[in-house]
């Protein structure tokens, strides 16, 4: 069934150019969903490892990553739940930035991002490089709050956020493709919300 | 103007769903608008339509619509089954907590578990501010739920949230535990399982966000 639903007319609007396909604007409320029960980490036992197919698998504590060149997203966030944020600003480190000190090998394709939690999502290198991804610790100029992946997770605006892993802990760089969580679940291997990759077979 | 309906769908080609996954229903204007959203299932596998529960959210788009708007007899547009997480396989022991609209995937649970004479392997408590207000009451009661009323009391229990006391007793080594419902309840009950022992590997959760 292609065609309009009867008696649905939607909400009185102004289709906002700034919405993929299928998303609202969730406006001032950033709704929490996890799969899992929410851990507690310490900045202070913290660390994030880059490993896998690269020269130089490195580990940075928080104070260490937090001498790294700090990087700032300006910008909007997509959920496959159908919500959207506008003017959200998150500031951590760019993961360009984190991949030249580890150096990935010339077969080095996709990422996989693992979370505190054992959560992983996996993603082509080119979507976490050139400027589209980061590692944030910070929200709206204050520490990211736990319920929303801090003390750092993965930011990977321009895909839907379930690939932005809260509570993140390690990078690995692999040759193959390999599902994380949610693509195992159902969920699609990219996830771009303006091609509508919500699912997998989209 | 109802409160919440009961949608029963027959789903052309259906693939029989596991208890615990969703079906998402898309509405299509006719300017090609479109709005979706997810929808626990209620019903067993067996049962042969799909029966979905909306709550009525204020200013809900895609709610309102179908609680003041479908009809029988009309078409939607859904996909589906969806999910491979919050799902129970019928053969494991799980303990099922849900607040709100999150008792609808259990609901499902426990249908399947009926079905197959199983219901030894679930434990079930569920949370509403009034029982008027729960999904599927008079079900979950028959079933022999523990139910927790926030805003009223009911039978000996008074008023008051659901607490570690209420779930200890429910809970057994081996058990998937399984949490639903919105992001505040779906907080607070798996951190009491986390802080009363049960392993974090062992909770699954699925916590229905803000949806207008």
């Amino acid at each position: 069934m292609a065609g309009p639903t009867r008696g649905f007319l939607g909400r009185r609007r102004e289709r906002n150019p700034r919405l993929p396909p299928g998303q609202y604007d969730v406006g001032r409320d950033w709704p929490v969903l996890t799969a899992e029960p929410t851990p507690r980490i310490s900045p202070e036992t913290w660390s994030l490892t880059v490993d896998g197919r690269v020269e130089a698998p490195t580990t940075w504590t928080w104070d260490e990553a937090h001498r790294l060149p700090r990087s700032e997203y300006r910008g909007d966030i997509h959920c496959v739940t159908t919500w959207s944020k506008f003017d959200t600003w998150f500031a951590g480190v760019s993961v360009d930035t984190l991949l030249e000190a580890a150096r990935p090998t010339a077969d080095a394709h996709f990422l996989v991002a693992t979370s505190k939690t054992g959560y992983t999502t996996n993603l082509p290198l080119e979507d976490v490089t050139g400027g589209r991804a980061w590692v944030v610790w910070e929200y709206d100029g204050g520490p990211l709050p736990v319920e929303h992946g801090g003390p750092v997770r993965l930011l990977v605006p321009h895909l839907y956020f379930w690939k932005s892993a809260k509570w993140v802990t390690r990078l690995t760089l692999l040759q193959r493709d390999q599902p994380g969580f949610w693509e195992q679940n159902g969920y699609h291997d990219r996830g771009d919300p303006w091609r509508e990759q919500r699912y997998q077979g989209d | 103007m109802p409160q919440a309906v009961r949608l029963r769908l027959s789903v052309a080609d259906r693939v029989d769903h596991l208890p615990g996954q969703h079906y998402v229903v898309r509405l299509t204007a006719p300017d090609g608008y479109r709005a979706q959203r997810s929808y626990s299932v209620a019903s067993a596998p067996s049962d042969p339509l799909v029966e979905l529960f909306v709550e009525r959210l204020d200013d809900g788009e895609v709610s309102g619509y179908l609680a003041d708007v479908v009809e029988s007899g009309d078409e939607l547009e859904v996909r589906g089954p969806i999910g491979g997480w919050f799902v129970w396989d019928g053969t494991h022991p799980a303990l099922l907590i849900g607040g709100g609209t999150g008792v609808v995937p259990l609901v499902a649970m426990l249908r399947t578990a009926r079905e197959l004479g199983r219901t030894d392997l679930l434990r079930t408590a569920v949370s509403t501010r009034t029982l008027a207000e729960l999904p599927y009451a008079d079900e979950l009661r028959a079933a022999g739920v523990v139910v927790v009323t926030t805003r009223e009391a009911h039978g000996v229990r008074p008023a008051g949230r659901l607490t570690a006391a209420d779930l200890v007793p429910l809970w057994e080594p081996g058990q998937t535990a399984y949490v639903c419902g919105s992001d505040g309840f779906a907080e607070t009950a798996s951190q009491l399982l986390v802080d009363f022992g049960v392993p974090a590997a062992g909770i699954r959760v699925e916590r229905f966000g803000a949806s207008g």
